[in-house]
Protein backbone atom coordinates (compact mmCIF):
# COMPACT_ATOMS: atom_id res chain seq x y z
CA UNK A 1 0.00 0.00 0.00
CA UNK A 2 3.01 2.42 1.26
CA UNK A 3 4.46 1.35 -2.32
CA UNK A 4 1.59 2.34 -4.17
CA UNK A 5 1.12 5.64 -2.38
CA UNK A 6 5.06 6.14 -3.44
CA UNK A 7 4.35 5.16 -6.90
CA UNK A 8 1.71 7.42 -7.55
CA UNK A 9 2.93 10.15 -5.14
CA UNK A 10 4.90 12.36 -7.95
CA UNK A 11 2.30 11.89 -10.75
CA UNK A 12 -0.40 13.14 -8.32
CA UNK A 13 1.29 15.96 -7.59
CA UNK A 14 2.36 17.46 -10.68
CA UNK A 15 -1.47 16.91 -11.93
CA UNK A 16 -2.87 19.06 -8.68
CA UNK A 17 -0.19 21.84 -9.32
CA UNK A 18 -1.45 21.65 -12.67
CA UNK A 19 -4.63 22.21 -11.74
CA UNK A 20 -4.11 24.99 -9.26
CA UNK A 21 -2.37 26.86 -11.69
CA UNK A 22 -4.56 26.86 -14.16
CA UNK A 23 -7.57 27.93 -11.79
CA UNK A 24 -4.96 30.52 -10.81
CA UNK A 25 -4.48 31.95 -14.53
CA UNK A 26 -8.20 32.07 -14.50
CA UNK A 27 -8.04 32.17 -18.39
CA UNK A 28 -9.53 29.73 -21.00
CA UNK A 29 -6.91 28.51 -23.15
CA UNK A 30 -7.12 27.17 -26.36
CA UNK A 31 -4.26 24.92 -25.86
CA UNK A 32 -4.48 23.32 -22.89
CA UNK A 33 -7.16 22.49 -19.81
CA UNK A 34 -6.98 21.61 -16.40
CA UNK A 35 -6.72 17.65 -15.53
CA UNK A 36 -10.50 17.61 -13.83
CA UNK A 37 -11.43 18.75 -17.13
CA UNK A 38 -9.63 16.80 -19.22
CA UNK A 39 -11.18 14.12 -16.99
CA UNK A 40 -14.43 15.50 -17.19
CA UNK A 41 -14.17 15.39 -20.81
CA UNK A 42 -12.93 11.62 -21.25
CA UNK A 43 -15.37 10.66 -19.09
CA UNK A 44 -18.12 12.38 -21.64
CA UNK A 45 -16.33 11.05 -24.64
CA UNK A 46 -16.48 7.15 -23.17
CA UNK A 47 -19.89 7.38 -21.65
CA UNK A 48 -21.88 8.67 -25.50
CA UNK A 49 -19.48 6.11 -27.04
CA UNK A 50 -17.53 8.27 -29.32
CA UNK A 51 -14.24 7.32 -27.85
CA UNK A 52 -15.11 3.41 -27.85
CA UNK A 53 -16.00 3.95 -32.02
CA UNK A 54 -12.62 6.32 -32.35
CA UNK A 55 -11.09 3.25 -30.73
CA UNK A 56 -12.51 0.42 -32.63
CA UNK A 57 -11.78 2.44 -36.15
CA UNK A 58 -8.02 2.88 -35.36
CA UNK A 59 -7.51 -0.19 -33.99
CA UNK A 60 -9.48 -2.12 -36.58
CA UNK A 61 -6.98 -0.15 -39.18
CA UNK A 62 -4.17 -0.73 -36.84
CA UNK A 63 -4.55 -4.88 -36.83
CA UNK A 64 -5.71 -4.93 -40.44
CA UNK A 65 -2.71 -3.79 -41.54
CA UNK A 66 -0.33 -5.36 -39.05
CA UNK A 67 -2.07 -8.75 -40.34
CA UNK A 68 -1.71 -7.63 -44.21
CA UNK A 69 2.24 -6.07 -43.59
CA UNK A 70 2.99 -8.43 -40.54
CA UNK A 71 2.13 -11.35 -42.86
CA UNK A 72 4.37 -10.21 -45.53
CA UNK A 73 7.29 -9.61 -43.31
CA UNK A 74 6.92 -12.78 -41.42
CA UNK A 75 7.00 -14.74 -44.49
CA UNK A 76 9.90 -12.92 -46.29
CA UNK A 77 11.79 -12.90 -43.24
CA UNK A 78 11.20 -16.48 -42.75
CA UNK A 79 12.55 -17.00 -46.41
CA UNK A 80 15.51 -14.78 -46.30
CA UNK A 81 16.74 -16.04 -43.21
CA UNK A 82 16.20 -19.59 -44.00
CA UNK A 83 17.92 -18.82 -47.52
CA UNK A 84 20.26 -16.50 -47.43
CA UNK A 85 20.86 -16.54 -51.22
CA UNK A 86 17.43 -14.87 -51.69
CA UNK A 87 18.07 -12.46 -49.06
CA UNK A 88 21.10 -11.09 -50.74
CA UNK A 89 18.69 -11.06 -54.29
CA UNK A 90 16.61 -9.20 -52.51
CA UNK A 91 18.80 -6.87 -50.40
CA UNK A 92 19.22 -4.01 -52.74
CA UNK A 93 15.34 -3.73 -53.00
CA UNK A 94 14.64 -4.46 -49.43
CA UNK A 95 17.11 -1.61 -48.61
CA UNK A 96 15.69 0.77 -51.16
CA UNK A 97 12.24 0.79 -50.16
CA UNK A 98 12.56 0.65 -46.41
CA UNK A 99 13.75 3.72 -45.51
CA UNK A 100 10.57 5.41 -47.24
CA UNK A 101 8.80 6.70 -44.17
CA UNK A 102 5.73 5.39 -44.48
CA UNK A 103 3.63 8.78 -44.22
CA UNK A 104 5.38 10.23 -47.09
CA UNK A 105 3.20 7.60 -49.07
CA UNK A 106 0.20 8.84 -47.99
CA UNK A 107 -0.18 10.83 -51.09
CA UNK A 108 0.21 8.25 -53.35
CA UNK A 109 -2.36 6.08 -51.38
CA UNK A 110 -4.96 8.62 -51.47
CA UNK A 111 -4.74 8.39 -55.05
CA UNK A 112 -4.97 4.73 -55.15
CA UNK A 113 -7.77 4.40 -52.15
CA UNK A 114 -9.15 7.53 -51.34
CA UNK A 115 -10.47 8.10 -47.57
CA UNK A 116 -11.35 5.24 -45.25
CA UNK A 117 -10.04 2.16 -43.84
CA UNK A 118 -8.07 1.23 -47.05
CA UNK A 119 -6.03 3.96 -47.31
CA UNK A 120 -5.19 3.56 -43.93
CA UNK A 121 -4.62 -0.36 -43.65
CA UNK A 122 -2.08 0.78 -46.92
CA UNK A 123 0.27 2.88 -44.89
CA UNK A 124 -0.03 0.94 -41.61
CA UNK A 125 0.83 -2.69 -44.00
CA UNK A 126 4.01 -1.29 -45.66
CA UNK A 127 5.12 0.21 -41.69
CA UNK A 128 4.82 -2.94 -40.04
CA UNK A 129 6.26 -5.23 -42.73
CA UNK A 130 10.16 -3.91 -41.99
CA UNK A 131 10.04 -4.57 -38.13
CA UNK A 132 8.82 -8.28 -38.77
CA UNK A 133 11.23 -8.59 -42.11
CA UNK A 134 13.76 -7.95 -40.33
CA UNK A 135 13.41 -9.46 -37.17
CA UNK A 136 12.38 -12.34 -38.09
CA UNK A 137 15.00 -12.62 -41.01
CA UNK A 138 17.93 -12.62 -38.27
CA UNK A 139 15.50 -14.94 -35.99
CA UNK A 140 15.89 -17.70 -38.22
CA UNK A 141 19.51 -17.28 -39.47
CA UNK A 142 20.45 -17.38 -35.62
CA UNK A 143 18.63 -21.07 -35.01
CA UNK A 144 21.80 -23.38 -33.78
CA UNK A 145 23.99 -24.37 -36.14
CA UNK A 146 24.23 -27.57 -34.13
CA UNK A 147 20.68 -27.89 -33.97
CA UNK A 148 20.54 -28.27 -37.60
CA UNK A 149 22.83 -31.22 -37.54
CA UNK A 150 20.88 -32.70 -35.22
CA UNK A 151 18.02 -32.13 -37.43
CA UNK A 152 20.02 -33.82 -40.39
CA UNK A 153 21.45 -36.61 -38.54
CA UNK A 154 17.76 -37.29 -37.53
CA UNK A 155 17.09 -37.06 -41.43
CA UNK A 156 14.14 -34.77 -40.92
CA UNK A 157 12.46 -33.60 -43.88
CA UNK A 158 12.62 -30.03 -44.99
CA UNK A 159 8.99 -29.07 -43.93
CA UNK A 160 9.39 -31.20 -40.43
CA UNK A 161 12.95 -29.66 -40.15
CA UNK A 162 10.85 -25.51 -40.45
CA UNK A 163 8.37 -26.73 -38.31
CA UNK A 164 9.89 -28.21 -35.55
CA UNK A 165 13.07 -27.07 -34.64
CA UNK A 166 13.40 -23.87 -36.85
CA UNK A 167 10.18 -22.15 -36.44
CA UNK A 168 9.96 -23.08 -32.32
CA UNK A 169 13.60 -22.07 -32.04
CA UNK A 170 12.78 -18.25 -33.43
CA UNK A 171 9.32 -17.87 -32.39
CA UNK A 172 10.11 -15.99 -29.09
CA UNK A 173 12.13 -13.45 -31.02
CA UNK A 174 9.51 -13.53 -34.01
CA UNK A 175 6.61 -12.67 -31.23
CA UNK A 176 9.09 -9.68 -29.97
CA UNK A 177 9.03 -8.27 -33.32
CA UNK A 178 5.40 -8.57 -33.43
CA UNK A 179 5.34 -6.46 -30.99
CA UNK A 180 7.19 -3.75 -32.38
CA UNK A 181 5.59 -4.19 -35.48
CA UNK A 182 2.19 -3.40 -33.28
CA UNK A 183 3.96 -0.48 -31.59
CA UNK A 184 4.74 1.12 -34.93
CA UNK A 185 1.05 -0.10 -36.54
CA UNK A 186 -0.81 1.80 -33.68
CA UNK A 187 1.85 5.10 -34.46
CA UNK A 188 1.15 4.84 -38.10
CA UNK A 189 -2.59 4.33 -37.78
CA UNK A 190 -3.19 7.58 -35.48
CA UNK A 191 -0.43 9.71 -37.59
CA UNK A 192 -2.63 8.76 -40.90
CA UNK A 193 -5.75 10.08 -38.75
CA UNK A 194 -4.58 13.16 -37.81
CA UNK A 195 -2.78 14.09 -41.57
CA UNK A 196 -5.21 12.72 -43.79
CA UNK A 197 -8.07 10.27 -43.16
CA UNK A 198 -11.54 11.17 -41.45
CA UNK A 199 -11.71 8.28 -38.96
CA UNK A 200 -10.70 7.09 -35.43
CA UNK A 201 -8.95 8.66 -32.67
CA UNK A 202 -6.40 10.52 -34.54
CA UNK A 203 -8.99 12.27 -36.71
CA UNK A 204 -11.25 12.64 -33.11
CA UNK A 205 -8.24 14.36 -31.32
CA UNK A 206 -7.74 16.68 -34.46
CA UNK A 207 -11.49 18.23 -34.70
CA UNK A 208 -11.44 18.97 -30.89
CA UNK A 209 -8.44 20.55 -31.56
CA UNK A 210 -9.71 23.07 -34.51
CA UNK A 211 -13.08 23.01 -33.05
CA UNK A 212 -10.88 25.12 -29.99
CA UNK A 213 -12.02 22.13 -27.35
CA UNK A 214 -8.56 21.44 -25.61
CA UNK A 215 -10.36 19.22 -23.10
CA UNK A 216 -11.14 16.62 -25.47
CA UNK A 217 -7.80 17.20 -27.09
CA UNK A 218 -6.18 16.33 -24.09
CA UNK A 219 -8.51 13.18 -23.12
CA UNK A 220 -8.00 11.52 -26.35
CA UNK A 221 -4.44 12.45 -26.26
CA UNK A 222 -4.36 10.42 -22.68
CA UNK A 223 -6.60 7.68 -24.40
CA UNK A 224 -4.34 7.07 -27.24
CA UNK A 225 -1.39 6.62 -23.94
CA UNK A 226 -3.24 4.54 -22.02
CA UNK A 227 -4.59 2.12 -24.87
CA UNK A 228 -1.04 1.93 -25.95
CA UNK A 229 0.44 1.04 -22.43
CA UNK A 230 -2.38 -1.09 -22.14
CA UNK A 231 -1.76 -2.89 -25.05
CA UNK A 232 1.55 -3.51 -24.50
CA UNK A 233 1.55 -5.07 -21.28
CA UNK A 234 -1.48 -7.29 -22.40
CA UNK A 235 1.30 -8.83 -25.53
CA UNK A 236 4.21 -8.72 -22.55
CA UNK A 237 2.15 -11.06 -20.62
CA UNK A 238 1.58 -13.18 -23.19
CA UNK A 239 4.73 -12.88 -24.28
CA UNK A 240 6.04 -14.45 -20.77
CA UNK A 241 3.64 -16.63 -20.26
CA UNK A 242 3.67 -18.10 -23.79
CA UNK A 243 7.53 -18.40 -24.31
CA UNK A 244 9.19 -17.36 -20.62
CA UNK A 245 10.22 -20.71 -20.42
CA UNK A 246 11.58 -22.45 -23.25
CA UNK A 247 13.36 -19.14 -24.27
CA UNK A 248 16.70 -20.69 -25.87
CA UNK A 249 19.89 -19.36 -24.97
CA UNK A 250 20.61 -15.62 -26.22
CA UNK A 251 16.93 -15.13 -27.27
CA UNK A 252 15.49 -13.73 -24.11
CA UNK A 253 14.56 -10.50 -25.21
CA UNK B 1 23.62 -55.55 -38.79
CA UNK B 2 27.07 -55.83 -39.33
CA UNK B 3 28.63 -52.23 -39.80
CA UNK B 4 32.14 -52.31 -39.56
CA UNK B 5 33.45 -48.67 -40.77
CA UNK B 6 36.20 -48.65 -43.57
CA UNK B 7 37.86 -45.19 -44.57
CA UNK B 8 40.04 -45.36 -47.64
CA UNK B 9 42.58 -42.70 -48.51
CA UNK B 10 39.76 -39.60 -47.19
CA UNK B 11 41.04 -36.40 -47.67
CA UNK B 12 39.02 -32.90 -47.00
CA UNK B 13 39.63 -29.78 -48.10
CA UNK B 14 36.93 -26.99 -46.56
CA UNK B 15 37.46 -23.30 -47.99
CA UNK B 16 40.69 -23.44 -49.51
CA UNK B 17 42.08 -25.41 -46.58
CA UNK B 18 43.26 -28.67 -45.71
CA UNK B 19 41.93 -30.20 -43.01
CA UNK B 20 42.44 -34.20 -43.64
CA UNK B 21 44.46 -36.43 -45.51
CA UNK B 22 45.03 -39.81 -46.94
CA UNK B 23 43.35 -41.11 -43.96
CA UNK B 24 43.04 -45.21 -44.10
CA UNK B 25 41.04 -46.79 -40.97
CA UNK B 26 39.31 -49.88 -40.35
CA UNK B 27 36.84 -50.00 -37.54
CA UNK B 28 35.55 -53.64 -36.95
CA UNK B 29 31.60 -54.74 -36.17
CA UNK B 30 31.25 -53.95 -32.76
CA UNK B 31 34.54 -52.41 -32.22
CA UNK B 32 35.48 -49.54 -29.72
CA UNK B 33 37.36 -47.14 -31.20
CA UNK B 34 38.97 -44.08 -29.16
CA UNK B 35 40.39 -40.90 -31.58
CA UNK B 36 42.73 -38.70 -29.82
CA UNK B 37 45.10 -35.98 -31.08
CA UNK B 38 46.14 -32.29 -30.60
CA UNK B 39 43.65 -29.62 -31.34
CA UNK B 40 43.45 -28.94 -34.97
CA UNK B 41 44.05 -32.30 -35.77
CA UNK B 42 40.09 -32.72 -37.33
CA UNK B 43 39.29 -35.19 -35.17
CA UNK B 44 35.88 -33.72 -35.60
CA UNK B 45 35.78 -33.09 -38.97
CA UNK B 46 36.82 -36.63 -39.25
CA UNK B 47 33.19 -37.93 -37.36
CA UNK B 48 30.91 -35.26 -39.40
CA UNK B 49 32.26 -37.09 -42.41
CA UNK B 50 32.06 -40.63 -40.95
CA UNK B 51 28.32 -38.98 -40.51
CA UNK B 52 27.65 -37.43 -43.69
CA UNK B 53 27.37 -34.12 -42.51
CA UNK B 54 30.70 -33.14 -44.22
CA UNK B 55 31.14 -35.14 -47.65
CA UNK B 56 35.20 -35.95 -48.11
CA UNK B 57 36.37 -34.18 -51.01
CA UNK B 58 38.70 -37.54 -51.42
CA UNK B 59 38.75 -40.98 -50.87
CA UNK B 60 35.72 -42.84 -49.55
CA UNK B 61 33.78 -43.51 -46.28
CA UNK B 62 32.08 -46.90 -46.21
CA UNK B 63 29.76 -48.35 -43.17
CA UNK B 64 28.77 -51.74 -43.85
CA UNK B 65 30.16 -51.87 -46.99
CA UNK B 66 27.69 -48.93 -48.25
CA UNK B 67 29.32 -45.52 -49.20
CA UNK B 68 28.24 -42.96 -46.72
CA UNK B 69 26.87 -39.43 -48.69
CA UNK B 70 24.35 -38.54 -46.01
CA UNK B 71 23.28 -38.99 -42.31
CA UNK B 72 21.61 -42.51 -41.96
CA UNK B 73 19.29 -43.93 -39.42
CA UNK B 74 21.51 -46.73 -38.35
CA UNK B 75 24.26 -44.52 -37.61
CA UNK B 76 23.87 -42.32 -34.37
CA UNK B 77 25.53 -38.99 -33.19
CA UNK B 78 25.91 -37.48 -29.95
CA UNK B 79 27.32 -34.27 -29.86
CA UNK B 80 29.30 -32.79 -27.39
CA UNK B 81 27.79 -29.82 -26.28
CA UNK B 82 24.01 -31.57 -24.91
CA UNK B 83 22.67 -28.23 -23.79
CA UNK B 84 22.83 -27.32 -27.89
CA UNK B 85 21.98 -30.73 -29.13
CA UNK B 86 17.97 -30.93 -27.65
CA UNK B 87 15.21 -28.89 -28.13
CA UNK B 88 14.72 -26.70 -24.98
CA UNK B 89 10.93 -26.42 -25.57
CA UNK B 90 10.28 -30.13 -25.21
CA UNK B 91 10.33 -32.38 -22.28
CA UNK B 92 12.63 -35.18 -22.10
CA UNK B 93 10.49 -37.42 -23.22
CA UNK B 94 8.75 -35.04 -26.22
CA UNK B 95 13.28 -34.96 -27.37
CA UNK B 96 13.52 -38.76 -27.56
CA UNK B 97 10.11 -38.47 -29.49
CA UNK B 98 11.66 -36.24 -32.22
CA UNK B 99 13.58 -39.08 -33.15
CA UNK B 100 10.84 -41.71 -33.39
CA UNK B 101 8.63 -39.53 -35.35
CA UNK B 102 11.37 -39.36 -38.40
CA UNK B 103 11.13 -42.98 -38.43
CA UNK B 104 7.34 -42.99 -38.62
CA UNK B 105 6.73 -44.78 -35.94
CA UNK B 106 2.78 -43.90 -34.73
CA UNK B 107 2.02 -42.09 -32.12
CA UNK B 108 0.37 -44.56 -29.76
CA UNK B 109 3.73 -46.58 -29.94
CA UNK B 110 5.82 -43.93 -29.29
CA UNK B 111 5.02 -43.61 -24.97
CA UNK B 112 6.23 -46.95 -23.83
CA UNK B 113 8.94 -47.26 -26.62
CA UNK B 114 9.91 -43.67 -25.12
CA UNK B 115 9.55 -44.54 -21.23
CA UNK B 116 11.83 -47.56 -22.03
CA UNK B 117 14.66 -46.09 -23.64
CA UNK B 118 14.17 -43.39 -20.65
CA UNK B 119 14.73 -45.98 -18.36
CA UNK B 120 17.83 -47.43 -19.98
CA UNK B 121 19.85 -43.95 -19.57
CA UNK B 122 18.09 -43.78 -15.77
CA UNK B 123 15.56 -41.39 -16.76
CA UNK B 124 12.49 -42.94 -16.01
CA UNK B 125 11.72 -40.28 -13.53
CA UNK B 126 12.10 -37.22 -15.58
CA UNK B 127 9.97 -38.28 -18.90
CA UNK B 128 8.37 -34.75 -18.73
CA UNK B 129 11.41 -32.57 -16.87
CA UNK B 130 12.43 -30.12 -19.56
CA UNK B 131 16.22 -29.75 -20.58
CA UNK B 132 17.16 -26.57 -18.52
CA UNK B 133 15.93 -28.43 -15.42
CA UNK B 134 18.37 -30.91 -15.93
CA UNK B 135 22.01 -31.48 -14.83
CA UNK B 136 24.82 -31.90 -17.62
CA UNK B 137 24.77 -35.28 -17.06
CA UNK B 138 21.41 -35.96 -17.24
CA UNK B 139 20.84 -33.52 -20.73
CA UNK B 140 23.91 -35.91 -22.02
CA UNK B 141 22.30 -39.28 -20.94
CA UNK B 142 18.87 -38.15 -22.63
CA UNK B 143 21.02 -36.83 -25.53
CA UNK B 144 22.02 -40.41 -25.74
CA UNK B 145 19.03 -41.58 -25.23
CA UNK B 146 17.26 -40.08 -28.48
CA UNK B 147 20.73 -41.64 -30.08
CA UNK B 148 19.74 -45.45 -29.18
CA UNK B 149 15.96 -44.45 -30.58
CA UNK B 150 17.35 -44.77 -33.79
CA UNK B 151 18.52 -48.51 -32.82
CA UNK B 152 21.69 -47.22 -34.62
CA UNK B 153 24.53 -50.19 -35.61
CA UNK B 154 27.07 -46.88 -35.03
CA UNK B 155 27.37 -44.76 -32.33
CA UNK B 156 29.58 -41.54 -33.36
CA UNK B 157 30.34 -39.75 -30.48
CA UNK B 158 32.64 -36.29 -30.11
CA UNK B 159 34.00 -35.76 -27.01
CA UNK B 160 30.49 -36.31 -25.14
CA UNK B 161 31.64 -36.00 -21.35
CA UNK B 162 34.02 -33.15 -21.90
CA UNK B 163 32.23 -30.73 -20.53
CA UNK B 164 30.86 -32.90 -17.08
CA UNK B 165 32.81 -33.23 -13.80
CA UNK B 166 35.24 -35.86 -13.16
CA UNK B 167 32.68 -38.37 -10.68
CA UNK B 168 29.36 -38.05 -13.39
CA UNK B 169 31.63 -38.54 -16.29
CA UNK B 170 33.06 -42.10 -14.91
CA UNK B 171 29.68 -43.00 -14.24
CA UNK B 172 28.65 -42.30 -17.89
CA UNK B 173 31.82 -43.92 -19.15
CA UNK B 174 30.71 -46.94 -17.88
CA UNK B 175 26.90 -46.67 -18.77
CA UNK B 176 27.94 -46.57 -22.44
CA UNK B 177 30.27 -49.37 -22.06
CA UNK B 178 26.74 -51.36 -20.74
CA UNK B 179 24.80 -49.65 -23.27
CA UNK B 180 27.30 -51.08 -26.21
CA UNK B 181 28.16 -54.31 -24.75
CA UNK B 182 24.29 -54.98 -25.05
CA UNK B 183 23.78 -54.02 -27.93
CA UNK B 184 27.55 -54.49 -30.31
CA UNK B 185 27.70 -51.19 -31.96
CA UNK B 186 30.34 -49.51 -33.43
CA UNK B 187 31.49 -47.26 -31.61
CA UNK B 188 34.16 -43.95 -32.94
CA UNK B 189 34.55 -41.91 -29.55
CA UNK B 190 36.48 -38.56 -30.29
CA UNK B 191 38.52 -37.53 -26.90
CA UNK B 192 40.64 -35.54 -25.28
CA UNK B 193 41.26 -37.28 -22.22
CA UNK B 194 43.55 -40.41 -23.02
CA UNK B 195 42.74 -42.22 -20.22
CA UNK B 196 39.49 -42.08 -20.53
CA UNK B 197 40.29 -43.53 -24.50
CA UNK B 198 42.17 -45.69 -22.63
CA UNK B 199 39.90 -46.79 -20.55
CA UNK B 200 36.70 -47.38 -22.77
CA UNK B 201 38.62 -48.36 -26.54
CA UNK B 202 39.35 -51.21 -28.40
CA UNK B 203 42.07 -49.63 -29.61
CA UNK B 204 42.96 -45.61 -29.94
CA UNK B 205 43.80 -43.96 -33.02
CA UNK B 206 46.34 -41.24 -32.52
CA UNK B 207 45.94 -38.43 -35.12
CA UNK B 208 48.49 -35.25 -36.36
CA UNK B 209 47.37 -32.15 -37.26
CA UNK B 210 48.00 -29.43 -40.32
CA UNK B 211 46.98 -31.76 -42.19
CA UNK B 212 45.20 -34.23 -40.05
CA UNK B 213 46.13 -37.37 -40.74
CA UNK B 214 46.56 -41.11 -38.71
CA UNK B 215 49.90 -41.56 -37.06
CA UNK B 216 49.43 -44.06 -34.72
CA UNK B 217 47.35 -47.21 -33.47
CA UNK B 218 47.51 -48.25 -29.69
CA UNK B 219 45.74 -51.42 -29.32
CA UNK B 220 44.19 -51.57 -25.95
CA UNK B 221 44.71 -54.71 -24.25
CA UNK B 222 42.44 -54.83 -21.44
CA UNK B 223 39.86 -57.66 -20.29
CA UNK B 224 36.11 -56.54 -20.26
CA UNK B 225 34.02 -55.46 -18.31
CA UNK B 226 36.41 -52.78 -17.19
CA UNK B 227 36.33 -50.96 -13.82
CA UNK B 228 36.85 -47.40 -13.03
CA UNK B 229 39.15 -48.54 -10.42
CA UNK B 230 41.06 -52.20 -11.24
CA UNK B 231 41.32 -51.41 -14.81
CA UNK B 232 43.32 -47.94 -14.32
CA UNK B 233 45.74 -49.75 -11.92
CA UNK B 234 46.67 -52.61 -14.03
CA UNK B 235 50.37 -52.20 -15.43
CA UNK B 236 48.50 -52.55 -18.91
CA UNK B 237 46.96 -49.64 -18.33
CA UNK B 238 49.63 -47.88 -17.35
CA UNK B 239 51.83 -48.69 -19.91
CA UNK B 240 49.14 -47.48 -22.20
CA UNK B 241 48.83 -44.18 -20.66
CA UNK B 242 52.17 -43.82 -21.16
CA UNK B 243 52.72 -44.18 -24.78
CA UNK B 244 49.63 -42.04 -24.84
CA UNK B 245 50.98 -39.52 -23.12
CA UNK B 246 54.20 -39.75 -24.97
CA UNK B 247 52.82 -39.23 -28.51
CA UNK B 248 50.39 -36.37 -27.47
CA UNK B 249 53.63 -34.48 -26.07
CA UNK B 250 55.62 -35.28 -29.63
CA UNK B 251 52.48 -34.31 -31.34
CA UNK B 252 52.14 -31.38 -29.49
CA UNK B 253 56.08 -30.35 -29.65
Amino acid sequence: MTRLLRAIAVPAALLLAGEIAMRAAGSSSDALAPPSDVAAALAALLADGEMLRASAETLASALGGLAIGGGVGLLAGLLFGAVPAAARLFAIVVEGIRPIPAVALIPLALILFGFGFRLEIAIVAFAAIWPMLVFTQAAVAAVDTQLLDVARVLRLPLAARLARIVVPFALPRIFVAFRLAFGVALIVAVTVEIAVNPLGLGYGMTMAQQTLRPADMLAYLVWIGVLGFLLNVLLLVVQRTVFGRFLPRGARP
Amino acid sequence: MTAPIVLRGVGLVLGGLRILQGIDLEIRQGEFACVVGPSGCGKTTLLRALAGLLPPTEGEVLIGGVPVRAPRRDVAVVFQDYSRALLPWRTAAGNVALALETMGMPARAQAARIQDLLARVGLAEHAEKFPGQMSGGMQQRLQIARCLAQEPNVLLMDEPFGALDAMTRQTLQDEVLGLVAERGVTVFFVTHDLEEAAYLGDKVIGLLPRPGRVAKHFTVDLPRPRDQLATRETPEFLRLRRSLFDFMRAAEA
